[in-house]
């Protein structure tokens, strides 16, 4: 029976996995957010009722969008491994990992943004209409700003959603929290490890939940009434 | 200013709007009303462009403007500033952010933009909420601010759709005022849809009644009251209550109709002294449409010369609508 490792090497593996996890769920999250907004928009622009509607495009990128969320992110991660070499040039390593994570996230990002953009009351899309606005500006200024607390809450849930797809990052040697709670806590019987870094994901995920809580609630303009 | 011609729309088949023709003179304003699913609703959504007619035309200054597409049609919609039917406003901007909306639109730059906002929320009253949001705003203080936001771009028709139907009566009269203001004030052409004549009573020059998709009634108010049996003069006129028991103790009894200060106040004292008959008030009232005292008055006269008296009446301006009481009562 080997000793434990000692608590500076548990901190040391934290950190070097945390960083790990960071880095491939910020870059894949920027991505998919830059990616899957528009394909929220695009939803909803071209849903029923929409400010553009149009039946056959809407049913075709509805159908792609759910065939990419039906896919487990396992599954992904392997089937993309040729497309990932052509982009970053490699197949394994955390970079790697980024472009399944992003893949993976953008029709999620997507059908989460057209939920949050038809929230917007009809009438308040329709005021915008009878101002001359153009649909761009109705986008902007209408449907993205009015919901932009609900829709900074989305990426929170995104990140978290990504952290726990990272943790099948170890598959292709992208390392990372999950990684090392399975190959170095399970795998070895190291339950220090193990516990540790399970307790330190629950730490990160609240943390990172509560600071997108509190950005969407400064960006929240609706106060309850004060006179 | 703005001409209806002959509309019609119809969904899945239910025709809602039924050959609709309607005209607003300039610097007035109408007032379209009727009993749900009359159309009203979808009157009010085609002229603000937001529903394309079946057929006819809606003209703002003789141009048709339904056919239009892409930035004609964007330009039409900022010659019709719109107050729609609930809240629509944007609750992430100020009051002063969700007037500027419509001069964004317009591409109108930032300090003539500010300008232009700072007289609309003068014109409204709301001056000292420039920096509030929708939910700080009371619900009418939000729908002055919607008016101030349709009239922004300097539309030269202004529509709004059942503009008070949520607000209290002291509200509604705010919300109002502010409409009466910007046609005093900017000439501003004025349709409201509504379902309450009490909007009719207190700022339209012109009513128009729908039914089924059709205007079955148009024209000048205080012209309509004068027709007993238009649709107008029995949602605005005092009710005139009956009481036989009362009337039977006269030779002639006879609903008038008189319009305007003069015939109010002196008219009647004069037709009794003229004709030395009695001359009471057995029913009816006073009422105000707009700033012109309206009165109807059923009488109950006394005497010889009564029909004289009521001929007399009609002749200086009053309508005298019903001799209840024929030549052949007692007087005879």
């Amino acid at each position: 029976m080997r000793s434990a490792t000692p608590w500076s090497d548990v901190v040391r593996f934290l950190v070097e996995a945390t960083g790990e996890t960071l880095y491939m769920v910020g870059v894949s999250t920027v991505i998919a957010t830059v990616l899957g907004v528009p394909v929220g928009v695009w939803l909803q622009l071209t849903a029923k009722g929409g400010l553009r509607p149009n039946a056959a495009v809407h049913r075709i990128l509805s159908f792609v969008t759910d065939l990419g969320r039906s896919m487990p992110f396992i599954v992904l991660l392997v089937a993309l491994t040729s497309v990932t070499r052509l982009l970053v040039g490699g197949s394994i390593g955390s970079t790697a990992v980024i472009v399944p994570l992003a893949v993976g996230a953008i029709p999620f990002v997507g059908r989460l943004v057209q939920n949050i953009l038809s929230e917007v009351h009809v009438t308040v899309v329709e005021a915008a209409i009878t101002t001359g606005a153009s649909t761009l500006r109705i986008v902007r200024s209408v449907l993205i700003r009015e919901s932009l607390p609900a829709l900074i809450n989305a990426i929170g849930v995104t990140v978290i959603a990504l952290i726990g797809y990272s943790a099948m990052a170890g598959v292709i040697g992208g390392g990372g929290l999950g990684d090392l709670a399975i190959r170095e806590g399970y795998q070895r019987f190291n339950d220090r490890i193990l516990w540790s870094t399970v307790a330190w994901l629950a730490v990160l995920t609240t943390v990172i939940q509560f600071g997108f809580t509190r950005v969407a609630a400064a960006a929240d303009r609706r106060r309850h009434a004060s006179v | 200013m703005i001409t209806v011609e002959n509309l019609t729309k119809s969904f899945q088949g239910v025709s809602a709007l039924n050959g609709v023709t309607l005209d607003v003179e300039a610097g007035t304003v109408l007032g379209v009303v009727g009993p749900s699913g009359a159309g009203k609703s979808t009157l009010a959504r085609c002229v603000a462009l937001l529903e394309r007619p079946d057929s006819g035309a809606i003209r703002v200054d003789g141009t048709d403007i339904t056919s239009l597409d892409g930035s004609a049609l964007r330009a039409a919609r900022r010659q019709i500033g719109v107050v729609p039917q609930g809240d629509s406003l944007l609750r992430q901007r100020t009051a002063a952010g969700n007037i500027a909306l419509p001069l964004e639109s317009a591409g109108i730059p930032g300090p003539q933009r500010r300008t232009r906002v700072g007289e609309l929320l003068d014109l409204v009253g709301l001056t000292d909420k420039a920096a509030s949001y929708p939910d700080q705003l009371s619900g009418g203080q939000r729908q002055r601010i919607a008016v101030a936001r349709a009239l922004a771009a300097n539309p030269s028709v202004l529509l709004a759709d059942e503009p008070t139907s949520a607000l209290d009566p002291e509200t509604t009269g705010s919300v109002l005022t502010v409409l009466d203001r910007a046609r005093a004030e900017l000439g501003v052409t004025v349709l409201i849809v509504t379902h309450d004549m009490g909007v009719v009573r207190k700022i339209c020059d012109d009513v128009a009644v729908l039914e089924q998709g059709r205007v079955v009634e148009h024209g000048k108010v205080l012209d309509l009251v004068n027709d007993v049996a238009s649709r107008t003069s029995s949602a605005l006129l005092p009710a005139v209550d009956l009481n036989p028991i009362n009337e039977s103790s006269y030779d002639r009894v006879a609903d008038v109709v008189l319009v305007g200060f003069a015939a109010v106040g002196a008219l009647l004292p004069e037709a009794a002294h003229r004709f030395g008959v009695e001359l009471n008030i057995v029913g009816g009232g006073l009422t105000r449409l707009g700033e012109t005292p309206v009165a109807r008055f059923r009488l109950g006269l006394n005497g010889e010369r009564s029909d004289s008296a009521l001929e007399w009446i009609g002749e200086a301006g009053g309508s005298v609508q019903r001799s209840l009481k024929g030549p052949q009562g007692v007087a005879a």
